[in-house]
């Protein structure tokens, strides 16, 4: 400590002469001015005038504290250039700032007013400079000024300056830890921001203020999971590193079928055959009785958007991912990263090492894994000694009896090597192999005996250790080898070998009865010249002796025992004092003597030679914990998996929760309408009738929420999602049968046992007594947990119907789907009354229909990198709904009839458009077989007609879907509409809005199209491509939220974020031919604004901007 | 996350520090240098120490110790992967990163550093930002700016960090617009004494340098992208794209930069271009040794092999050698034994080989190894996979870029047992 300042000054002596910034200017004044002085002129300096001067006296400071020398008492010169006009010298005057302003609070303070004015500055880098330095003052005094700007900061309109109020969350606790609770609401609030810009730091900043909140997480897990690929790469590490964390404590093990067989693994997996079989009737006994495992759709959510990070150039961001594949995915599914880390270890030394030390502790786990990479383990001469040692460890990790000969032959090479302490490794290595491997052994043991004549004393010395710890094994087999180390006792010099072999003749005296004694008498003569563990080693072999040859040895011992008696070292004294205590019969000599053969000569368990990478798995991998094998401040603990899975409900987005805090404006419930027609409203007020669309509604969710390019490939995820969250509702259905079953059981048995929760394996059982304090809470989960399966096996139900798609439901769902129509019966005939003059309220949304679409909506999130503004989030594609007629009560004959366009895509065929049609019989009779005939369309138009209604009862209303091809034209799909009685002849003319898909696409990417559109009007005509108009916004209309409202409304478009804060951008795609639609919304000043829309169909985009105009001037 | 950062050259002085959340003392290094003196060479220092208040994370590079101090728990990986980017962004900012250097230009350093950690959370790192927010000092800009008092940090405030492409800077502008690609393969392998390959690999990387106007978009295609067993990318990379055709479509940063590194894996059989012919004998009565070695190209595919290195770690009981080359200079260095010949082009009708003999100390035993050999070398216009790219085009932008592509194929860590 003392050393560090006094050195400090002598090289900032020295150093005046060597370096520039001060040798090139006169003003310092040599080497022989004080410091005092030289402060002086940078003072004086700081006082003028010029821009320079400042900047050159700024420079010197900082190149001072870069120095780690002390300039502190320039504080009061410095702090008044904080609001100097020059950049460089504001800059200078920041570093200086956060350096010094801790030892100078009062001083420090001056400086508050100038940020305080940055934070209000219309610049949003210069707010989010200001606020970043202002953080970073630690000064205790401006904790609430800190508070209020970075409450004020959390919510602006920048993500950069939120970004930077999430970094100033961390720096306020560290100075205030009181603050926590008010940290908090601002992270909860940061959560829920949908930027990638923002998500990295605000997760840090969780991580570091409240990391055991992890109910936040909940409601944001699904957008951070989507939202990523495109953070940037430190903040995923982050991220990944916390929702590890997470996964941990929400979802079950994927491996707990497997867990059972988990310690007997090695064996299973690797062992022989019969092993296998025999062992696995029993297991799969025992498996039968457990319910199979089915991934949460989240956990599987995490694992897939994870995965391409594998490929990420960042080295950290690899290891995040590996390990959380490590701790999270199927067994089968971990492989994946092992390629990933194997390519990790071209990078550099430091890399390597850290990868190298998580793949040692991987490789005991997993080993099958990177077998295949065995040879990119081989060690080069030219690696460092502490790579060399790694790699070793992982190559003895990975040996099996296929590869174990390549592995000795390897070795072999390495023992030659130059490199002791490699060299002594890869002994110890050996070893290693040969307890694991019985094959082997003995080829390890030959080759070990071989090594005894080496030159070098240290490998002899290392063998020597190594061997008796295999010998102990077998000793039996191995006298040979035991006489062959007891004539190296002449040789060897290294005590710890020395040690060894003695230890090993007085163990295996028996074995070889000749040599023993011959080798004590040696010992005897050079006694007092050996090291203490070979002194200790001596009195053992002699009592050993004394015990099963005391005619040989009797006097030898006792010599022994008297040179100890006057040795040096104490414990040496005590040793020979207690061995003769015990062995020698005396008068006195307690009873112990009887046992002193049993207490000697004792069967030893021999040493189990592990690798010290084992059970380091507790610690998360990748973590500095895990490296140091040591828990390190502030690590988490990674939680183990919850014997249940908590309610993955919670991680539902609740529409109205993050309208509340995104948007400072409250909306109005026909706002939030139209977003629960995404799921349910849409598809008819009965619930009767929403089998078919609700599967619908998933499908678009998915295909409209993945972007172009990948729509295919996500789509058949979701879907596999979707089955999986069936199977799962019916495994719980059947759970509870089981343990109602139970319960009745139980209760007989006892109160106690009155709350069993699972079925399946005895320790579980056990563990239940433990949990009855819980019971109470479980109970009520439970409840919860009944009904939520209820509704899930209510969607299956319908699911399944809707699997049938365009045939003819058949009886048995009928009859199904009747109970829940008629509990809802009454309640619909009111409603439908009201049909005529308004739209359909919204439906109450079963839970289960809720994943599906907070799926929808997070997945968004996506192509969202830059939106601020909460409305915009809105999801386009859910505007109010318009109906249309198609056929009025009265020329129906009361039966009426009206369309919506749902906006999804038509299952079964891209091309079309999906029209929901609503039935309502207001007559008193049946309508029986309701169809669609005859239909007269102009070419090249389609019609995929709604199965037939086989009837239609009084007063009930019936909807279905068809979808109609129209050719991306406005020409109306005319065709009759058939009861069994009537014809009637309708038509559909769908307005141009309708004949689109929205299109999510990046900012780029628009830009792109757009010129690549203009670019192909060129080549015909001029103005073809694009279509501009002016337009004057009403009053109503010049809200963000109002403009996006209507031209959702008008139009089946996506919105596009936009950097600009004037402009909106849409795109679409025409349903038939897939041409790009975009729309430019330019908002000028006051109400003027121009609307530019580009297509190559010319007609579309001439009577979409007729639309839009009309809907905004509404 | 980190604290602060220590710069320690080789003779154990600490010539920079920085600092990012309150000050620590530099004495925290102490246990830094106990460290440093256990272990016997800078590359064995282990790069996480632990002491009782913090733990130092260092990296090793251009012969300075980058010692990062951190408090609480962060992977270590984060720490060690953000050093070295420091150090990239050194080199690229002054070309190339030495102690002497980082001293003179001390103040756009500090700045530099300032502005890539914010509370020790990494803020800015990519080059094209950091370049945009301080600008690298050229010879030009100093004298200008000594002349007529203007800046190195940039008077306008950065977009870059703002936009949706962080990696690139906005308002790029050539009157050249290029863009050139280098295929660099390296080959890592060990061969064996008797010149079978015992493990062989391929790693390539694709190091762009792109001078082109405005928001070009590019697509980069692959005549055989099967090839490409496991791969890397630079961020710019839109992954989807080649998850689903093969294809890279980025919108390329500004200047030079890593666009891929690819693994082609062992599996695949690698065709070693050169073969390394030996003699290396120690006899146990004298204390003379024959030392004799014939580097030739085995396959080439007809292109030359230049650039050939040899070096080989001698046993410390070799005191010296006499040795003559047929072709090129040759150095042994008695402290370190490290034998090095400059061996240049391989003539195939006239191999280059080393002979000669070598002094043993005497009265010692022979050394139990053989020094293996190491071996550099080049071969331009080929590269050793197969790889090939098949075209490139640009999307966004008006003008034809001028494009160019090479290959290169060189030695990684290639090494011969003898």
């Amino acid at each position: 400590m003392a050393a560090s300042p006094a050195y400090g000054e002598e090289k900032g002596g020295s150093s005046s002469l060597g370096e520039p910034e001060y040798g090139h200017d006169p003003a310092s004044g040599g080497i022989f001015a004080s410091d005092y002085k030289r402060h002086d002129d940078l003072k004086e300096m700081l006082d003028s005038n010029k821009d320079s001067l400042k900047l050159e006296a700024m420079k010197r400071i900082v190149a001072m504290i870069a120095r780690g020398k002390n300039a502190s008492d320039l504080f009061p010169a410095v702090v008044k250039n904080v609001a100097c006009k020059n950049i460089e010298v504001k800059k200078l005057v920041y570093v200086y700032l956060v350096r010094y302003a801790e030892e100078q609070q009062d001083l420090a303070l001056l400086s508050i007013s100038t940020f305080q004015r940055g934070l209000k500055d219309p610049n949003q880098l210069i707010r989010a400079s200001a606020l970043r330095v202002l953080s970073s003052i630690r000064v205790p005094i401006i904790v609430p000024i800190m508070m209020l700007a970075i409450k004020e900061a959390a919510s602006d309109m920048s993500p950069y300056v939120r970004k930077t109020a999430a970094h100033a969350i961390p720096k306020l606790y560290s100075l205030d830890s009181d603050q926590k609770d008010q940290l908090i609401e601002v992270i909860e609030k940061l959560l829920a921001d949908k930027t990638t810009l923002v998500a990295g730091s605000v997760v840090m900043a969780f991580e570091e203020v409240c990391p055991e909140r992890i109910d936040l997480i909940h409601k944001n897990y699904r957008k951070l999971c989507n939202l990523l690929i495109d953070v940037e790469e430190w903040g995923q590490v982050v991220i990944i590193n916390m929702l590890t964390r997470y996964a941990r404590t929400q979802f079950l093990s994927p491996n707990q079928n497997e867990s059972l067989l988990e310690e007997s693994a090695e064996k299973a997996f690797y062992g022989s055959e019969e092993e296998d079989t025999k062992d696995a009737k029993a297991e799969a006994a025992s498996l039968a009785k457990r319910k199979p495992y089915v991934m949460d759709p989240d956990h599987r959510l995490l694992l897939r958007n994870t995965k391409p990070l594998l490929q990420s150039r960042n080295a950290a961001v690899v290891m995040a991912v590996a390990q959380l594949y490590f701790h999270l995915a199927p067994k089968a599914e971990v492989g994946v990263i092992a390629k990933a880390l194997v390519r990790l270890l071209r990078s550099h030394s430091e890399v390597q090492y850290v990868v190298l030390q998580n793949v040692a502790t991987m490789s005991i786990k997993r080993r099958g894994m990177f077998e295949p990479y065995l040879k990119s383990f081989y060690i080069r001469s030219t690696d460092p000694t502490q790579i060399k040692i790694l790699k070793l460890e992982v190559l003895t990790n990975l040996a099996n009896e296929t590869n174990i000969s390549t592995i000795l032959r390897e070795f072999q090479t390495y023992i030659r090597s130059m490199d002791k302490d490699f060299v002594a490794a890869t002994i110890q290595a050996i070893g290693r192999c040969a307890t694991n491997i019985g094959k082997v052994r003995d080829t390890c043991l030959n080759g070990l005996v071989q090594l005894l004549s080496n030159r070098d004393e240290l490998v002899v010395a290392e063998s020597v250790v190594v061997i008796k710890k295999l010998l102990q094994m077998q000793p039996a087999q191995h006298s040979e080898i035991i006489k062959h180390m007891a004539k190296l006792t002449d040789n060897i010099q290294v005590p710890m070998a020395r040690a060894s072999i003695l230890w090993l003749i007085g163990e295996y005296c028996e074995h070889v009865p000749k040599i023993a004694p011959d080798v004590l008498r040696k010992m005897a003569k050079s006694f007092t010249n050996e090291e203490d563990i070979v002194k200790l080693q001596v009195i053992n072999l002699a009592a050993k002796l004394y015990l099963t040859n005391s005619k040989q040895s009797k006097l030898l011992t006792q010599y022994v025992l008297n040179l100890a008696k006057y040795d040096q070292n104490y414990d040496i004294r005590d040793r020979a004092r207690f061995i003769r205590q015990l062995i020698v019969p005396t008068e006195k000599s307690g009873a112990l003597n009887k046992y002193a053969k049993k207490l000697f000569l004792a069967q030893k368990p021999a040493p189990i030679l592990e690798s010290s990478f084992k059970d380091r798995d507790h610690f998360q991998l990748g973590s500095l914990s895990h490296l140091l094998n040591a828990k390190a401040v502030g690590y988490q603990e990674l939680p183990d998996w919850p014997d249940e899975a908590p309610d993955p409900s919670v991680r539902n987005v609740e529409v109205p929760e993050w309208t509340k805090c995104t948007s400072r404006e409250k909306r109005k419930d026909k706002v939030e309408k139209p977003f629960y027609s995404d799921s349910e409203g849409e598809s008819g007020p009965t619930e009767s009738a929403d089998s078919e669309p609700e599967s619908d509604s998933e499908e678009s969710g998915s295909s409209s929420s993945s972007g172009t390019s990948s729509s295919s490939s996500e789509e058949e995820d979701e879907e596999e999602e979707e089955g999986g969250s069936e199977e799962q509702s019916e495994d719980k259905e059947g759970e509870e049968e089981e343990e109602e079953k139970r319960k009745k059981k139980k209760e007989k048995g006892g109160p106690r046992k009155a709350s069993p929760r699972s079925v399946g394996s005895e320790e579980e059982e056990e563990a239940e007594g433990k949990k009855v304090k819980k019971a109470a809470g479980p109970q009520g989960k439970k409840g919860h947990a009944e009904s939520s399966s209820e509704e899930a096996s209510a969607s299956e139900s319908s699911s399944s119907g809707s699997d049938s798609g365009t045939e003819a439901p058949t009886v048995v769902e009928a009859k199904r789907r009747k109970i829940p129509s008629s509990k809802a019966g009454p309640k619909e005939i009111s409603l439908l009354d009201l049909d005529d003059f308004t739209p359909p309220p919204p439906q109450p949304v079963p839970s289960s229909s809720i994943i599906s679409t907070s799926l929808v909506t997070d997945l968004e999130g996506l192509t969202l990198t830059d939106t601020s503004l909460a409305p915009a989030l809105l999801s386009p594609a859910f505007g109010a709904v318009r109906t249309y007629e198609l056929l009025h009560r009265m020329a129906g004959e009361g039966l009426s009839v009206e369309y919506c366009f749902s906006r999804r895509p038509f299952p079964g065929d891209p091309h079309m458009v999906a029209v929901q049609i609503q039935i309502s019989n207001n007559t008193d009779a049946e309508v029986k077989s309701l169809r669609v005939s005859e239909p007269k369309l102009l070419a090249g138009m389609r019609i995929q007609e709604f199965p037939e209604i086989e009837s239609l009862a009084p007063g009930d209303t019936a909807s279905v879907v068809m979808g109609i091809d129209f050719c991306d034209s406005t020409q109306a799909a005319n065709f009759q509409l058939c009861t069994h009685t009537r014809h009637f002849y309708v038509s559909i003319q769908p307005p141009v809005g309708e004949l689109m898909a929205p299109v999510f696409m990046s900012e780029n990417e628009f830009r792109k199209e757009q010129e690549h559109l203009a670019r192909r009007g060129e080549g015909k005509l001029t103005g073809m491509s694009e279509i501009t108009e002016k337009l004057t916004l009403p009053e109503k209309c010049r809200s963000d939220h109002a403009i996006v409202q209507q031209v959702t409304s008008a139009a089946n478009v996506g919105r596009v974020p936009c950097g600009a804060d004037n402009e909106y951008r849409f795109a679409a795609k025409t349903v038939t031919s897939g041409s790009l639609v975009l729309i430019t919304l330019e908002w000028r000043e006051g109400a003027a604004a121009q609307l530019t829309v580009n297509s190559e169909k010319m007609v579309i985009g001439t009577m979409l901007v007729k639309d839009i105009i009309q809907a905004l001037a509404q | 996350m980190i604290h602060s950062l220590f710069l320690i050259n080789a003779s154990g002085d600490i010539f920079l520090e920085k600092h990012w959340k309150s000050v620590v003392s530099r004495s925290v290094c102490d246990y830094f240098f106990e460290a440093q003196e256990r272990a016997s060479e800078a590359e064995n220092v282990p790069p996480v120490i632990s002491t009782p208040h913090h733990y130092l994370l260092s990296v090793y590079r251009h012969k300075i110790f980058f010692v990062a101090v951190i408090q609480t728990e962060v992977p270590p990986l984060f720490v060690i992967e953000f050093l070295h980017r420091v150090v990239d962004t050194f080199q690229d900012y002054f070309g190339v990163c030495s102690e002497v250097m980082i001293k003179d230009n001390v103040v756009v350093v500090y700045e530099v550093l300032e502005e890539m950690l914010d509370n020790g959370f990494p803020l800015a790192t990519e080059s094209n930002i950091l370049k945009e927010l301080i600008k690298p000092p050229t010879i030009l800009r100093t004298v200008v700016n000594t002349i007529t008092g203007s800046t190195n940090v940039g008077d306008q405030l950065p977009t870059g960090q703002l936009s949706v492409v962080p990696w690139r800077r906005t308002g790029v502008k050539y009157t050249n617009n290029e863009a050139y690609f280098d295929v660099i393969e390296e080959i890592d392998a060990i061969i064996d004494k008797s010149g079978s390959t015992i493990t062989a690999e391929i790693q390539g990387v694709i190091d762009a340098c792109v001078k082109l106007t405005g928001m070009p978009d590019l697509t980069l295609s692959f005549m055989n992208p099967r090839l490409l067993d496991d791969v890397s990318f630079h961020p710019c990379v839109r992954f989807k794209r080649w998850e689903s055709e093969r294809i890279l479509s980025f919108i390329p940063p500004d200047g030079n930069f890593r666009l891929l590194s690819y693994h082609v894996s062992a599996q695949n059989l690698v065709a070693i271009p050169v073969y390394v012919k030996h003699n290396i004998n120690f006899r146990d009565s004298s204390s003379l040794g024959r030392f004799e070695i014939t580097v030739g190209p085995k396959q080439t595919m007809g292109k030359t092999v230049e650039g050939v290195m040899v070096t080989s770690q001698m046993p410390k009981g070799v005191l010296n050698m006499s040795l003559t080359p047929s072709q090129g200079t040759h150095i042994f260095d008695p402290v370190t034994k490290l034998l090095t010949w400059d061996v240049g082009k391989i003539n195939p009708q006239k191999l280059p080989s080393l002979k000669g003999s070598m002094n043993l100390q005497a009265g010692t035993s022979k050394p139990d190894e053989n020094p293996t050999i190491n071996l550099q070398f080049k071969i331009q216009q080929l590269a050793i996979s197969g790889l090939k790219v098949n075209r490139l085009d640009m999307y966004g932008e008006k003008y034809k870029p001028f494009k160019g592509i090479k290959y290169m194929t060189k030695a990684g860590k290639f090494q011969v047992r003898t």
